[in-house]
């Protein structure tokens, strides 16, 4: 029922008359007549606008939106401020093409150019690239930046998010190189490991930090072995926690990747989410994807292009480091203006915020008979804990509307951001002490 | 224009968080960063009229003519972002419980049948995020597929010379070597060619139909013929399926494996470069090798990114295909053939099609003698459309055409409107007879003049660093 | 166009000097007029085997990567930090901006004299 071809049937007849023809499938002569779609495709009538909101929104309203969430492991629920909402909804950013045209597209071009600047300032790195598919496909591409002649394997720590480690452990399987994980011990990377781990075949070694349990790992340390050893150092970071902790320049760090969500993206079931990728200058050209450059035009004025695009699989094809084409501008656009609009100081609360908040809620969890951390290490926003009758007590708290820590083998994975109140992580710990006790 | 740090002011901010309701914790001092982030200090109102002054220099499809070959610009319909935005889609944490994430299970379900019966397919990811994400993940499968059978020889990929960049550059990052064979001179695949290089060693194919200059290959059925016999498979890059839906289906043609770009065919919008979605669809003996989330789903799979991709574009597909439907689906496709095959015969007379014949979605204008009779290039046409307010065609693309520009007109865009493009085409072509110069000039009423890009590529400033 | 008379040239577009037992290779004016302003040049590392035939490094064009291909199998003694630094100077002066040497020479492709080289060019012109 539904169509959005603009031209009335009298002008598809007209258009038709033009070129001789007297029906559409004339032009599908090429198509061998034993392939054709018979008696039409198998999907259900069209429907009108109101139809189809109708019935997307009976969808969503299948789902259960908690009012508060506890949960986080890859995925975090932040305060989104209006504006982050707003600007990258604007018509003209939403549907524009990449900006091949860099005449008619310096809007994008310099709003790229301003979020690799604002990655670099986050990250402490030199130069960041447009954007990539998420934070696993950063360290995926990370790893490939790595690798040289004599030096292919890839170390992981066993610290990193799940999909972050299966994530390389896929792409070295294309490229057929190896991967080996580091084991942890206490929560975090073993340094005694990686130091066995680190021969001279090793490409180079990544590291999530916070890890996947909340710890924040040695990263100096760790990375000065890698470095010792020969091999480069990827740090798999948290863009909030930047806004206190040290940054992947600070430590060392060859590359600092991550998953750029929690910059003003929404959960959204995972995606869409952004991958930022920055690195020192030495490596720039070993960056995938697309890198916005400064320039001047024919009249001297300062302007933005699309660069270094000889390393790109336009030009190299199969000599290219990566296929990446598309990425996530629009995310990228999303994270400038969540960037900008908290400035300095607005991110350094945020992480501070999360960091207290997280430790609160340890502190008030612990407080439940049964209930201790896992793990003693310092942690940023999330945290592990043993939990009695764990099913039970996320369901207690489910029905109560609130989404709590994630199940995993060693407990619960726990996360607290600048968004919950002290009321709703009272709330939240009294509801586990009533089904405990 | 200034940059937004050239904005910024010391002091200046917005006030968005509550203040911390909890007793301070001290980040230990060994893990602190040295100093703050040094990004803008802004105001709200600084914020918003930055990012309104940057959007008034974006094109967008939305907004005007977008014939950009190969991409598919079609329109973004408004009620798919609203409903992409409903708080019961963007509110929903990808781990939570399963009981409570129903609707968004049913949204990947239906939308994975529609498209499997659209592509002909028997199963899909949406893991996924554009397209090229979605050719390696494809090419995965192959991969996987014949190494679950120990057939470990077959370690080449075969690509038309004609093919776009990601085909061969996906091949060598799953690490085939890739063969590429010359095609014949409308674009199609040579047989001769391809017999030559099959062997024992094929690990499959990567094609495009209608193929890259759009046109459809006739001979398909003998091409996966005779790649099967080699006991390789066949991977349908989806870049030009809004020619064929509803019409022909990759599966039906032979093809394993395919990707359909949901920000092109399925009108999401591309944001200026993403995010998409390349829906990765298979038939049934390939279902085992798709990708899944190591903490979502289970270990032991491939997986090419976190959770279940971009969720909220498969979404906004849903929205596109349930108000389509049955009928919506082919009358998409058959007047995006339409629209094109009209456009091109109203320029046709001036600038000159690459192959005079019947086209798919798309078509190739050939500059080359034009150039040597005016000294007006392909690019100096593509810089003059954009002085008469329309992103041009893509240009020197394909390959094997020199001089190349390629339109796309899709279905979205009126009679009117390609009366209108045609008019300004006849205006540009009777311009480079007359005054070559100003075409090597233009565009002349654009927000910049030609960029230098030699500059830009050998001094590479690709950051705002403040003076000293 | 320019070919002086006392240079060595391969099919590929090189130029090659021999100094001793030493190949100095770089491109020649033929090549640079054809790829345009050159950027970025890639090239080996010392220490780095090359074979004869086989690419040792690559140039960029705005659009366009060319293979360099060496005329020579040998090992790479020395490499021109000029060129990386400042590629231009292989569109302004292409003969005074050597890429590689190289020694232990083992194979060496069959090269031609200047005038045979000016011959070859104006057929694939």
């Amino acid at each position: 029922m539904g169509s959005y071809v603009p031209s009335s049937m009298e002008q598809r007849d007209e258009m038709l008359k033009a070129l001789g023809l007297s029906s559409v499938l004339e032009l599908y002569k090429d198509v061998p007549e034993e392939m054709l779609v018979k008696g039409g495709l198998d999907l259900p009538e069209g429907m009108s606008e109101m139809g189809t909101m109708r019935a997307m929104s009976a969808m969503a309203a299948k789902n259960i939106v908690f009012g508060t969430v506890l949960r986080g492991a890859g995925s975090y629920d932040h305060y989104i401020p209006s504006i982050v909402k707003t600007v990258p909804a604007k018509e003209e950013f939403l549907t524009a093409y990449t900006p091949y045209q860099a005449e008619m597209s310096q809007g994008v071009l310099q709003s790229i150019f301003e979020y690799q600047t604002m990655i670099c300032q986050l990250t402490g790195m030199d130069v960041s690239n447009a954007s990539v598919y998420d934070g696993a496909s950063a360290a995926a591409e990370a790893a490939a930046m790595c690798r040289a002649r004599k030096r292919t394997v890839t170390l992981i720590s066993a610290a990193a998010h799940p999909d972050v480690i299966n994530t390389v452990r896929t792409y070295c399987m294309g490229s057929g190189t190896e991967m080996r994980i580091v084991p942890a011990k206490g929560g975090k990377t073993d340094p005694e490991a990686l130091k066995e781990m680190l021969t001279d075949d090793v490409a180079g070694f990544y590291l999530q930090q916070p890890n996947f349990y909340g710890q924040i790992e040695d990263a100096e340390e760790l990375g000065a072995m890698a470095h010792e050893a020969g091999a480069m150092f990827i740090m798999g970071v948290n863009p909030i926690s930047l806004g206190i902790m040290k940054t992947p320049a600070e430590c060392g760090a060859d590359i600092a990747v991550g998953e750029g969500q929690p910059l003003g993206m929404p959960m959204a079931y995972g995606g869409p989410y952004l991958g930022f990728m920055a690195t020192t200058e030495k490596n720039m050209r070993k960056l995938p994807g697309r890198i916005v450059g400064e320039t001047v035009d024919s009249r001297g004025e300062r302007c933005y292009v699309l660069s270094l695009q000889a390393r790109e699989q336009h030009i190299r094809r199969e000599k290219a480091s990566s296929n990446i084409c598309s990425n996530e501008a629009l995310c990228a656009l999303t994270a400038s203006v969540y960037m900008a609009a908290m400035g300095p100081d607005g991110i350094a609360d945020a992480a501070a915020q999360c960091l207290s908040k997280a430790h609160y809620l340890a502190k008030q969890l612990c407080t439940v008979e049964g209930v201790e951390l896992v793990y003693t290490g310092d942690f940023f926003h999330e945290f592990v804990t043993t939990m009695p009758e764990k099913d039970k007590v996320l369901k207690a708290l489910e029905d109560a509307g609130i989404l709590g820590g994630l199940p995993i083998e060693e407990g619960v994975l726990w996360c607290a951001t600048e968004k919950v109140s002290k009321a709703e992580m009272d709330r939240a710990v009294s509801i586990v002490k009533e089904v405990l006790e | 224009m200034k940059l937004i740090f050239e904005k910024s002011a010391p002091g200046r901010r917005s006030q968005l968080l509550d203040r911390c309701d909890v007793e301070q914790f001290e980040l230990p001092e060994k893990f602190r960063r040295a100093e703050k982030a040094p990004l803008p200090q802004l105001s709200e109102i600084d914020v918003d009229r930055h990012y309104s002054e940057l959007n008034t220099r974006v094109h967008g499809v939305n907004t005007s003519f977008y014939p950009l070959g190969s991409c598919t610009m079609k329109y973004n319909p408004r009620v798919n972002e609203e409903i992409a935005a409903l708080p019961g889609f963007t509110g929903i944490h990808p781990l939570a419980p399963e009981y409570s994430v129903q609707g968004c299970k049913e949204v990947i379900a239906t939308a994975k049948k529609y498209l499997c019966e659209i592509s002909g397919m028997d199963d899909m990811t949406f893991q996924p995020a554009a397209g090229a994400h979605g050719e390696f993940t494809g090419v995965m499968l192959i991969k996987q597929y014949h190494q679950s059978r120990g057939d470990q020889k077959r370690c080449k990929i075969i690509v038309p010379d004609s093919a776009h960049g990601t085909n061969p550059a996906t091949a060598a990052m799953c690490g085939f070597e890739v063969v590429n064979i010359a095609s014949a001179p409308d674009g199609c695949v040579d047989i001769e060619a391809l017999k030559a290089a099959l062997g024992d060693d094929t690990a499959g194919l990567m094609l495009t139909n209608p193929n890259p200059v759009g046109l459809f290959d006739e001979n398909i059925l003998e091409i996966t013929r005779l790649v099967h016999e080699a006991g390789g498979l066949c991977y349908y890059d989806g870049a030009n399926l809004n020619a064929v839906m509803g019409v022909v289906r990759p599966g039906d043609m032979g093809f394993d494996c395919t990707h359909m770009n949901l920000h092109k065919t399925f009108s999401t919008p591309h944001g200026g470069g993403g995010p998409g979605a390349g829906a990765v669809g298979c038939k049934a003996f390939l279902a085992p090798f798709l990708p899944k989330s190591a903490l979502m789903d289970e270990e032991g799979h491939i997986q090419v990114r976190s959770f279940e991709g971009n969720f909220l574009i498969v979404v906004r597909a849903l929205a596109y295909l349930l108000t389509l439907g049955k009928e919506g689906v082919p009358e998409a496709s058959t007047n995006a053939v339409l629209n094109a095959n009209y456009l091109m015969h109203q320029i046709k007379g001036t600038f000159e099609p690459a192959f005079d014949r019947i086209c798919m979605h798309e078509f190739v204008l050939d500059l080359g003698a034009f150039k040597k009779e005016t000294g007006v290039s392909a690019l100096d046409v593509a810089k003059t459309l954009i002085d008469y307010g329309m992103h041009p065609p893509t240009m020197y693309f394909p390959l094997i055409v020199h001089e190349a520009l390629m339109l796309e007109p899709t279905e979205t865009e009126s009679k009117d409107t390609l009366d209108w493009a045609a008019e300004v085409f006849r205006k540009v072509y009777e311009l480079a007879h007359q005054d070559p110069e100003y075409m090597h000039e233009a565009p002349h009423h654009a927000q910049i003049g030609r960029p230098d890009e030699v500059l830009a590529a050998r001094k590479p400033v690709v950051r705002f660093r403040p003076a000293e | 166009m320019n070919f002086p008379a006392e240079l060595k040239y391969s099919k590929d577009h090189e130029w090659v000097m021999m100094d001793g037992g030493v190949a100095v290779i770089g491109i020649t004016d033929f090549a640079q007029d054809a790829l345009g302003d050159v950027v970025f040049v890639n090239l080996p590392q010392e220490g780095d085997e090359v074979g004869m035939g086989e690419a040792f490094g690559d140039v960029e064009s705005v659009k366009a990567v060319s293979d360099l291909n060496s005329p020579v199998s040998g090992t790479v003694c020395a490499v021109n930090e000029a060129a990386l630094d400042s590629p231009e100077s292989l569109n302004s002066d292409p003969y005074g901006t050597w890429l590689i040497k190289v020694q232990d020479l083992g194979d060496t492709e069959e090269l031609m004299d200047a005038e045979a080289y000016k011959a070859f060019c104006e057929t694939v012109a």
